[in-house]
């Protein structure tokens, strides 16, 4: 057994262990913290194979960025503990919704197990590192050449996401009311469907 | 200029169209000065058109307008055209003349009416169809004009739509022109289907080439166009919306349902004279019954109280003498008659409408009286067209009378019943229509003094017309005088190529000339006396001695309250035709519509709500089911590609 | 180098059918967005073994693209959090039933 072994099943079973924890605890401030924990076992993964600047960067921003955002949301929303949540599905609904992720992680085994890379990759087993991979400079290189055009699509989508995020979280204020019911008001029949409710 | 045919039923249609579309956006004058101006026009175009005619030479009379192919499918050719010959030169002259005349009185009798554009709108549509009716070329044309002015008809009778009963005679009058319009349009299919043409000259030279003389077909065609005429022009059975028009302003009752419209079937018959012709039985029962309307609604007018109503019956009465001079194949007499008619009873109805204008609209004879020194030109004017209706000698009504009279007698389709039926129909016309002068004109002052004070002569632009009519009223039946006073019968001779058709397809049925001219004197004669017996009887009972009048009220009771009731046809068309169909409605509307439409349309309606409501419940508008379903689909898809 | 890459591929498929799982059955919503933020992370995991076995670095630059998009969506997602909050005093998913007619 090589370090590199242990070092990837100590950090596997954290991430699935921290992935478990994040989906079924009740506070959400604890549940970004599994999930941080989760991210860095991956990031672990990722330096493992090579992605050293892939792995900087999850940390960096995943755990760094990202998460913190979402625990700034849980802070201002005051999201303690999750309030009630009654439970109104069944047991079987949740057994089957269990049931569905469970085949569909099956269907991703299989296909893993598939003959679908054994034509490029013989074994399974990973071939020989080259000598810049993984490295910023490498990763650059793509980026701004190979993958420029999608690169600034991504920008632009940032862009949009930023003002999409303000114009959607901002405080509808008195002089423009935002209309947010989901029908037009005035529809008569709607009302009507309504009131007979 | 008879290429301007066209003009004369379009310029009414401009006027309706200006007055109509304004929507009393305009002021009065201008409203009667388009109305007015617009059919003046028409009228001397007709006059134009009507000298120029004559200068042809008298085979060459007819002109045809195609103003532009109008349905052409198949063998199925219509054009919308106008054809001008002697005998729609006469039916546009009345009808742009009278109707002239009559659009002139309404400027003085509607002036202080709110819907007054509205009327005059109406009154140049109304003239615009009949128009359109008389000229037409063809069945379809005609049929066009023949539902306008029945549309026209309802709207001015339910002119005063906030009166109940005026909204109800409107609608009576629609619905039984409906049913004589059914048989107008089947009789018009037969034709078609027949002879492959609904062209009129067409069809009068084909027609005897097609039907056999006398045959069932022609004989079915024939009847059933003149249900139509029946519908129209108010005849047995279907009469009964014409005394009820008289709900409609009095300028109309003059202009529509006295002068032109219901004249419309008489015209209609005349220009389809050679299938009348052709069928022999049609021809007796028109007669028939135009001679027991004739009777019928005379004997009814004996007892109206109503001023109003006792000329209504005079029409219909009038109606059925025009019916028994075609009924008898001399249907120039027809026209004749319809025309000097349509001079006296358009003059009687404005009379009457000037009395009810000074009477603040109070019909009631009862109720009047005396009235001669108040309005005497109304009265003048009256008192000639009563004469004319009464047919004493040298007035219009007397010629076309007597002409009636003696063509019923001694036409070869003819029959001395017929001339009997309207000897005594004569007779009791003088004898209603004097009594109508006596109540209204002489004797007692019978209203009230509040009435009484407002008595006035009606405005210059009411009287006009009067006088001009009772001139025409007088000189009117000029044009055909009888062969038997030494003088030319122009008219006959006038109208002699249209009817000549008719005449070559039926030699028999016009009277043979060998009936002397004796018999023709002592028959004139007799009438004329029996007119002047009648007039001295009604001057008995309703002026010197209304004792008399009543005397004989209460001994004949029986027969006086039946004729005050008009026979009890209303009431008996009231049980037997209108109560059934009101019982199928509500069987139809309770039973047919409520339960079994309803409930099959319900019915269908609450499956698919049902179906609807369950799979509702998949749309639980919750996301995570919906994500669960999302899931399972890429679970079912992912299996079905690594199977494959 | 004695792992295989179908171990890490595992790994992946696990976080991934946790992430559904996550989905399905969370009914946070913000728990529910960090759900989909694993399952993107799980497919970056793969697509970085893949790019080691293949011995190609454009893995590594989907992974980076895939990156912008995640952070991309969790803000948006939040900005929603926090209207729909707003709105509703909640976040709890099964409350936001509007979907329904």
């Amino acid at each position: 057994m090589t370090l590199d072994l242990v070092i990837f099943i100590i950090s596997a079973l954290t991430a699935i262990f921290g992935a478990l924890m994040m989906i079924f605890q009740r506070n959400p401030v604890a549940s970004v913290m599994y999930m941080i924990l989760s991210l860095v076992s991956q990031a672990v993964l990722y330096m493992q194979l090579g992605a050293l600047f892939i792995g900087a960067v999850l940390i960096i921003v995943y755990a760094g960025a990202i998460l913190v955002l979402f625990l700034f949301v849980i802070m201002m929303l005051n999201l303690r503990q999750t309030e009630d949540m009654d439970s109104d599905s069944t047991p079987i609904s949740k057994l089957a919704k269990f049931l569905v992720s469970g085949l569909l992680f099956l269907e991703m085994l299989f296909v893993v197990r598939g003959s679908y890379f054994q034509s490029s990759v013989e074994t399974g087993l990973l071939s020989p590192q080259i000598d810049d991979f993984g490295s910023v400079e490498s990763v650059a290189e793509l980026l701004f050449t190979t993958y420029l055009y999608p690169f600034e699509l991504t920008s632009i989508l940032l862009l949009t996401a930023i003002v999409g995020a303000v114009v959607i979280a901002r405080k509808p204020s008195n002089e423009d009311p935002v209309e947010i019911l989901p029908f037009d008001s005035d529809d008569d029949e709607f009302k009507s469907a309504k009131a007979a409710e | 200029m008879t290429e301007y045919i066209y003009l004369i039923p379009i310029l009414p249609l401009i006027g309706f169209l200006i007055n109509g579309l304004a929507l009393n956006r305009l002021p009065k004058s201008v409203v009667s000065a388009v109305a007015c101006g617009s059919i003046g026009l028409s009228f001397v175009l007709s006059v134009i058109l009507f000298f120029e005619l004559k200068a042809l030479e008298p085979s060459s009379r007819v002109i045809e307008q195609v103003l532009f192919p109008w349905i052409s499918v198949g063998s199925f050719h219509v054009n919308f055209a106008f054809l001008l010959d002697p005998l729609s030169a006469i039916m546009i002259l009345v009808v742009t003349g009278v109707g002239f005349l009559i659009h002139v009185y309404s400027v003085g009798y509607m002036s202080h009416d709110p819907g007054y554009s509205r009327y005059f709108a109406y009154l140049n549509l109304f003239t615009f169809s009949m128009l359109t009716l008389v000229l037409a070329d063809n069945f379809l044309l005609m049929f066009v004009g023949w539902e306008g002015v029945g549309l026209c008809s309802y709207l001015l009778i339910g002119f005063w739509f906030e009166k109940k009963s005026a909204s109800d005679a409107g609608k009576k009058a629609f619905i039984v022109n409906r049913i004589g319009d059914f048989g107008f349009l089947i009789g018009m299919f037969i034709v078609f289907w027949s002879v492959g043409s609904l062209n009129f000259n067409q069809v009068s030279s084909i027609a005897p080439t097609v039907f056999a003389f006398g045959g069932t077909l022609i004989t079915a065609a024939c009847l059933l166009l003149f249900v139509g005429a029946i519908g129209k022009s108010a005849q047995i059975p279907l009469y009964v919306w014409l005394p009820d028009a008289m709900e409609g302003p009095t300028p109309v009752s003059a202009l529509i349902h006295a002068a032109t419209m219901v004249t419309a079937g008489v015209y209609m018959i005349a220009r389809t004279n050679v299938l009348f012709m052709l069928a022999p039985d049609a021809l007796m029962v028109v007669a028939v019954i135009g001679a027991a309307t004739a009777l019928f609604a005379a004997t009814i007018g004996l007892v109206q109280n109503d001023i109003k109503r006792v000329l209504a019956y005079s029409t219909v009465s009038q109606l059925g003498y025009m019916f028994l001079a075609c009924g008898v194949a001399s249907f120039s007499a027809g026209i004749f008659h319809l025309m000097t008619h349509a001079f006296f009873k358009a003059l009687l109805f404005l009379g009457a409408g000037s009395v009810i204008h000074a009477m603040s609209n109070e019909q009631d004879m009862r109720k009047m009286g005396g009235l001669k020194k108040h309005l005497p030109i109304t009265f003048m004017t009256f008192l000639i067209a009563t004469l004319a209706i009464s047919g004493i000698p040298g007035l219009s009504g007397f010629f076309s009378k007597d002409e009636i009279l003696w063509k019923s007698f001694s036409s070869q389709s003819g029959h001395p019943i017929f001339w009997v039926i309207g000897f005594i129909t004569a007779g009791l016309t003088a004898f209603y229509m004097f009594r109508l002068v006596y109540m209204t004109f002489y004797g007692q002052e019978r209203m009230d003094e509040k009435t009484k004070s407002q008595l006035h002569e009606s405005p210059k632009s009411m009287t006009i017309p009067l006088m001009v009519l009772a001139l025409l009223a007088v000189v009117g039946g000029w044009v055909g005088m009888p062969h038997i006073l030494g003088a030319t019968n122009y008219f006959e001779d006038w109208l002699s190529p249209v009817f000549s058709h008719g005449e070559a397809v039926n030699t028999h049925a016009l009277l043979s000339s060998t009936a002397d001219s004796s018999m023709e004197w002592l028959l004139m004669f007799a009438s004329v006396a029996l007119v002047l017996v009648a007039i001295y009887l009604a001057y008995n009972f309703y002026l010197k001695k209304t004792s008399l009048s009543t005397a004989m009220k209460e001994k004949l009771s029986g027969v006086h309250k039946t004729l005050l009731n008009k026979y009890y046809v209303d009431e008996f068309y009231g049980a037997v035709i209108v109560r059934p169909i009101i019982y199928f409605s509500l069987f139809l509307w309770k039973i047919v519509d409520v339960l079994i439409i309803d409930g099959l349309i319900n019915g269908s309606a609450t499956v698919y709500n049902d179906i609807s409501e369950f799979l509702r419940q998949g749309q639980s508008g919750r996301v995570r089911s919906y994500a669960t379903i999302f899931t399972l689909g890429v679970v079912v898809l992912l299996a079905f590609f690594m199977t494959d | 180098m004695t792992v295989p890459i179908d171990a890490y591929l595992v790994v992946g498929a696990g976080l991934f059918g946790i992430g559904v799982i996550g989905v399905l059955v969370s009914r946070n919503l913000i728990i529910l967005l960090m759900s989909v933020e694993l399952m993107l992370n799980a497919a970056n995991l793969a697509l970085i073994a893949f790019s080691r076995a293949l011995n190609l670095m454009d893995g590594h630059a989907f992974v980076f693209l895939v990156l912008t998009i995640a952070a991309a969506e969790a803000s948006v997602g939040l900005a929603m959090v926090i209207t729909l909050y707003r709105n509703h005093d909640t976040v709890n998913i099964d409350r936001f039933s509007i979907l329904k007619w």
